[in-house]
């Protein structure tokens, strides 16, 4: 890299002629002639090679430190959506999930497989379920949330916007289709506690869902979609609701249903009993129930640790085939004599 | 009276009318008409009390009304006609060629992005129809009406509409109106004499400039100085001003004055009475000469100053000065000037002893040969050719006397020849001859017209940067081609060859045309170079019947001398040229070049001596013709390199975000889905990605030194090599295949931000600002200079994002509140986002560099030389060049001394040997081959 000064030549006539004041005139006045010192870089071999290289030793040990934390997090999932249906109904999933009439319970048995400290997150995860929908998304009414009742135009909740004539709180689809399914955990025969305190964003809970916001005209209608909420809590405070609300960009997610505080050893078995209400089964969706420990980089994902070794070698691969290719074929640089019309 | 008077033509030159009085007044007296009682629209007459006249054609464009119109004679009037300007035309706005390729290439995007809708809408609408309706929770109608079908069309459309960048007309007219001001500040271009500085009028085609690919020229006072100064003469064979190269100074010219040398005196007559040239006292009481002609108005000063002083000119009486006493004329009649005479002569009556006498100046050829017999003409015609040599332009003087008799008589024939309608011009010139003929020679003046500075080095440039060449000029033949030879414009014999189209006819325009085409056809495979020239009044039988002839001659000819054109013939070639797809650049100083500076694709004005009025019409004005090789090859050139990358680059960026979002809907069940709410979608547009791209308004590729040294880069310009369908095919795939930037960016945020980080907001701020990291490095990449602009622009740009994506995270109301705090809390965003620039840019770098040394174009070898800080003159030998002139011809004269520099004008001298003699042997070397080649090539290029 080197600075250039520009065609001095020239200019100093014209220097002579306008005297320069200050800086800035003079920056102005090099502005004005094109004429601004630069910075040209080339890429020289030596360059690329320098880079790339730096690039690859930068980026390899990163990544195997990404990968390392990674495979640090302890994370058990439990698929359960066909495990919960009881043999008999197999054949008909759908009628099964709708019954309302039936008892949904079901029991899974957990292995930990490592100690797991606490905390250890809870979360449930369904698959093909398409909360990033357009029309799912648009779904809901912000200010409602907030304000509740005194603000009525929620003709952006269409179709569930009114019921009987009177509004729903919370209206839309996503609110409509809150996930209902509940999950005990017992590990020999004690209970574990699950904290179900603090799971949402404190940011929504203050600023997004009202505190003086109830659920009101709530899964009243003809066709009932997910879970009900207790109209006796403040939207603030259904922290399973806030947490549904944040939708997912992907057809597969996880949300956090809550937290065990207390580590969990290696060979435990948990018995999990759950809820199995929520409906995914005329879409085929799968549900899964997750726990996991977390580390600085959020939970486990070995895509970051491996698209870093990757891109770290590849560079490392790069410069190695442009050095020899510097080496094999040198290219003198800027020789004038390529240029066609010199030959 | 009625006027009778020819249609009009396109010849402003001349006007064959007569005005015959009906019998209340005069009975049939017919008066002629010339084009000297003549005033063409919006002239001025000057120190004239009154006038009448009459309006003769007037009318509309295209349409034409004849009018007679009865007027009242009023004795000895100026007969005042409008032939209402041929000359001008109606400006039509102007399309760059660049622009014209934007709107393509816009038009191949909506057709793209029409495809993409029509696709994913039906794929959406199929997924819809068997997907979707399991999704309970998205909660679809049964049955809908049949327009439901469009919404999801709809959706994508409005998806996809950012997919044509709205900012780019914007940012366009924004840089373009900088690049016109980068020519008004520039103060290379200002003319160092007048302090004027170059102006752009037009903003909006500076591109276009560089991508020029044949130059119209005028001649007088673009490529000359159009100022005349007498510099040396011959009287009675002895030699004035060889010495000092300045007769006025010459001390054996002032002694035979005050001696009252004969000779010497009647020659000073001769230069103060011959001419056409009209007195005028200023104010302060000094005299001003107003002519029409540079050459009689530098021969009356120069008389001036040699004691004879034109004093007033009044009706036909003439005053002259001479050491004291006043001596008057009374001029008889005025033999005109023609081109075909190449001579003028008045007749003039000593008002003091009643003697006539016949007073001539003209072209050697054309007095010389009228000598009466027993003089010696061989010191003239060596005089002659001597100045020729110099570049001067000569003209004859010489005088006789007339009886009385013979003067009535001949009067008489005059009179009736002025009068005839048909082939008055002819008529006339014979008439003239009959008087002109036993003259005393008197001797030769030179007169010099110098070339402006630097005019043979700005062709010979421009030539090589594949520009071609054609001059239009109202001048003679050999005028313009000697001018032509002087200024590197054509090559003289063994190098370059002259091909002449001529002909009064037809057939043998015909003729000529074919066996000139026939040459042309065969040289082409030759270096040589090969010029044509031709008159107007062939090139008008050319246009008019041979057009398809003489449009192949025009391709196939680099260099082309049109002489004695119209103003609208003028316009006519530049029509033709621009029919042939050729981009077309008119220079030209005077009225009568407006209509070719307005026709042509950019028009470029020289506000010199001729007025302002081509500066006015012109889209650029310049103070000087070398200034043109700057405006074309350093602001043209840049212009176009920067519009080519910012338009291209404004397709690329929106397209990148544009596929994010195509992909999203993928995932997002072809629904229709935007990642990015539409206050990120906007600010993308019209401000992250727009304020780094506009800085490249100041980027330079190559230095204008280089540039001026290897004008053959140019090329990459004309040929369009920056900016047409494969390379907008390169940008346009950016995003998906070369850098894979879109797929990079999109890929690595959905898999990082995966499971339970997978909040929409949350991936949509990572995908931008992984969109917005990439787009500052691609911009870093393909930045060559880096000012202190360019720094701030693109780094400052990069944090500018964060602050306002940080203030719009505060706002508790908005949609992404807190977003952003919460992802830059996180390492793992940060990690995301090296990864995103690593794994985008990693590519794209190690592609450009395998190309920028392994196949490199011209413009990196030059790139690579000039930064290298190696020795890049390899073509610098240009300028040297010109001087050989002066060195190889300053032998052949006889006392020449060596000191001058400029480069001079031959007007007058029409011998034959002076072209010969100019051409004989001396290596008149300019035209390097090469450049003819490349300029082949190059439009080779073009066709494919």
């Amino acid at each position: 890299m080197e600075v250039e000064g520009g065609n001095t030549s020239a200019n100093d006539a014209v220097a002579r002629k306008i005297p320069i004041q200050s800086r800035r005139a003079k920056v102005f006045y090099q502005f004005t002639q094109q004429n601004l010192p630069a910075c040209k870089p080339v890429l020289t071999p030596s360059w690329i090679v320098t880079t790339f290289l730096l690039m690859g030793v930068i980026f390899i040990p990163i990544g195997l430190v990404t990968l390392r934390t990674s495979h640090s997090v302890i994370e058990i999932v439990e698929r359960y959506d066909t495990e919960c249906i009881p043999e008999k109904f197999r054949g008909n999933k759908v009628s099964y999930i709708k019954d309302s009439t039936i008892l949904k319970n079901c029991s899974l048995y957990l292995k930990v497989p490592k100690h797991m400290k606490a905390p250890i997150y809870i979360y449930y995860q369904l698959d093909n379920y398409y909360q990033n929908h357009r029309r799912y998304v648009k779904s809901r009414n912000d200010q409602q949330l907030l304000h509740g009742l005194k603000y009525n135009d929620t003709s952006s909740c269409q179709p569930e916007d009114s019921n009987n004539g009177l509004p729903i709180v919370p209206c839309g689809l996503i609110a409509w289709s809150l996930f209902n399914d509940t999950f005990k955990f017992i590990r020999e025969s004690s209970e574990l506690v699950v904290n179900r305190k603090n799971i949402a964003w404190k940011s929504d809970r203050n600023h997004k869902f009202g505190k003086q916001v109830y659920p009101f005209n709530f899964q009243n209608g003809t066709f009932i979609g997910g879970g009900s909420l207790d109209p006796s809590v403040p939207l603030s405070d259904q922290e399973d609701l806030i947490v549904w609300m944040r939708t997912a960009a992907l057809p597969s997610f996880r949300k956090m249903y809550g937290r065990i505080e207390e580590d969990l050893d290696a060979d435990d078995v948990i018995a999990v009993h759950l809820m199995n209400n929520y409906n995914t089964y005329s879409f085929g969706g799968k549900k899964k129930l997750v726990l996991s420990t977390s580390s600085w980089l959020g939970g486990k994902n070995d895509f970051l640790g491996v698209a870093y070794v990757f891109v770290g070698s590849s560079s490392i691969i790069i410069s190695l085939v442009f050095m020899l290719l510097h080496v094999k074929n040198p290219r003198p640089y800027g020789e004038t004599a390529y240029l066609s019309w010199n030959r | 009276g009625v006027i009778e008077c020819p249609g009009p033509d396109k010849d402003i030159r001349r006007f064959d009318g007569n005005l015959r009085l009906l019998p209340p007044f005069i009975d049939n007296d017919v008066c002629p008409l010339t084009i000297k009682n003549t005033i063409l629209q919006s002239c001025y007459l000057r120190n004239t009390e009154w006038a009448c006249g009459v309006a003769v054609y007037t009318g509309k464009k295209g349409k034409w009304i004849k009018l007679v119109w009865w007027a009242h004679y009023l004795g000895k009037c100026y007969s005042n006609e409008t032939k209402l300007g041929m000359t001008r035309g109606i400006p039509e706005p102007k399309l760059t060629a660049v622009d014209a390729m934007i709107d393509k290439l816009t038009g191949a995007i909506f057709v793209f992005q029409i495809v993409v809708v029509i696709v994913l809408g039906t794929a959406g609408n199929v997924w819809k129809d068997t997907e979707a309706r399991k999704q309970w929770y998205v909660l679809y109608p049964q049955e809908f009406p049949w327009y439901e079908l469009l919404v999801i069309p709809l959706r994508f459309e409005l998806l996809c509409s950012i997919m044509i960048p709205i900012s780019i007309k914007v940012s366009l007219d924004l840089v373009k109106s900088l690049y016109a001001k980068f020519i008004d500040w520039d103060y290379e271009m200002i003319d160092p004499e007048t302090d004027t500085p170059s102006h752009a009028t037009n903003t909006a085609i500076s591109e276009d400039l560089a991508q020029v690919e044949y130059i119209l020229t005028d001649k007088t006072g673009t490529l000359t100085e159009n100022r005349m100064i007498f510099r040396r003469c011959c009287i009675g064979g002895i030699f004035y001003g060889n010495e000092t190269g300045d007769a006025l100074k010459d001390v054996g010219l002032l002694n035979a004055i005050t001696s009252g040398s004969p000779d010497v005196i009647r020659f000073l007559t001769v230069m103060a009475v011959c001419n056409t040239v009209i007195p005028a006292k200023s104010k302060a009481g000094a005299i001003l000469y107003k002519a029409q002609s540079q050459d009689e108005e530098a021969l009356v000063h120069a008389a001036a100053q040699l004691h004879m002083v034109l004093v007033n000119k009044n009706a036909s009486i003439l005053e002259i000065k001479f050491n004291g006493s006043v001596l008057q004329y009374e001029i008889l009649e005025t033999l005109e000037f023609t081109s075909d005479r190449k001579r003028m002569s008045v007749v003039v009556k000593d008002c003091h002893s009643g003697n006539i006498s016949l007073l001539s100046k003209g072209a050697d050829e054309a007095i010389l040969p009228y000598a009466h017999a027993g003089q010696q003409t061989r010191t003239f015609v060596e005089a002659v050719e001597q100045y020729s040599q110099l570049g001067l332009r000569t003209l004859c003087l010489a005088w006789r006397e007339v009886e009385e008799d013979e003067y009535q008589e001949w009067s008489l024939m005059f009179k009736e020849a002025s009068s005839t309608l048909i082939d008055r011009e002819w008529r006339i010139a014979e008439v003239c001859q009959r008087l002109e003929h036993d003259l005393k020679v008197l001797g030769v003046t030179a007169i010099e017209d110098r070339l402006q500075d630097g005019v043979p080095e700005t062709i010979e440039t421009l030539r090589k940067a594949g520009i071609n060449f054609w001059m239009l000029t109202g001048d003679k033949q050999n005028t313009a081609i000697q001018i032509a030879l002087s200024c590197n414009f054509i090559s003289p014999e063994p190098k370059g060859q002259l091909l002449s189209i001529d002909g009064k006819t037809e057939d043998e325009v015909c003729r000529s045309l074919e066996r000139v085409l026939l040459t042309m056809r065969i040289t082409t495979s030759e270096p040589k170079d090969v010029a044509f020239v031709v008159d107007g009044w062939a090139l008008e039988i050319a246009l008019k019947h041979y057009r398809k002839a003489f449009t192949e001659l025009a391709i196939l000819s680099r260099t082309a001398i049109c002489c004695r054109v119209t103003p609208s013939q003028k316009a006519q070639l530049v029509e033709l040229l621009k029919s042939c797809d050729y981009r077309t650049l008119a220079i030209g100083d005077g009225g009568n070049d407006v209509r070719m500076i307005q026709k042509a694709d950019i028009g470029v004005g020289i506000s010199g001596r001729e007025g302002l009025q081509a500066a006015r019409a012109a889209d650029y004005s310049i103070g000087k013709f070398r200034f043109l090789k700057r405006l074309i090859l350093v602001h043209g050139r840049y212009s176009y390199n920067r519009t080519a990358f910012l338009s291209q680059y404004s397709f690329y960026k929106s397209l990148l975000i544009c596929f994010i979002q195509i992909f999203f809907s993928f995932i997002s069940g072809l629904s229709g889905t935007s990642l990015f709410n539409s206050v990120s979608l906007m600010a993308y547009n019209v401000f992250y990605t727009s304020i780094p791209v506009l800085v490249s308004t100041i980027d330079k590729d190559l230095s204008e030194g280089t540039v001026m040294q290897h004008p053959q880069i140019l090329f990459y310009c004309q040929a369009g090599r920056l900016l047409n369908p494969s390379t907008f095919a390169g940008w346009f795939g950016r995003p998906l295949f070369h850098g894979r930037e879109a797929i990079v960016a999109f890929v690595i945020s959905i898999h990082v931000y995966a499971y339970e980080k997978s909040e929409m907001e949350e991936v949509s701020m990572v995908a931008l600002s992984g969109c917005i990291w990439l787009q500052a490095f691609v911009v870093a990449l393909e930045t060559n200079s880096f000012t202190v602009f360019q720094h701030l622009a693109i780094w400052g740009n990069l944090v500018a994002f964060y602050i306002i994506n940080w203030i719009f995270s505060a706002i508790p109301s908005s949609g992404m509140y807190t977003i952003m705090f919460r992802l830059c809390s996180q390492p793992s965003y940060w990690i995301t986002m090296f990864l995103i620039v690593a794994a985008g840019m990693g590519p794209i770098v190690a592609l450009k560099y395998f190309r920028y040394t392994y196949r490199a174009s011209k413009i990196n070898i030059l790139q690579q030389a000039e930064r290298m800080g190696g020795p890049i003159l390899s073509l610098g030998t240009i300028e040297p060049q010109p001087r050989a002139i002066e060195k190889d011809v300053a032998p052949l004269s006889i006392t020449q001394p060596r000191s001058r520099s400029p480069v001079y004008e031959p007007l007058l001298s029409d011998s034959p040997n002076t072209r010969r003699s100019f051409g004989s042997g001396t290596p008149f070397d300019f035209f390097q081959s090469p450049s003819r080649l490349s300029s082949i090539y190059s439009r080779n290029c073009k066709d494919n």
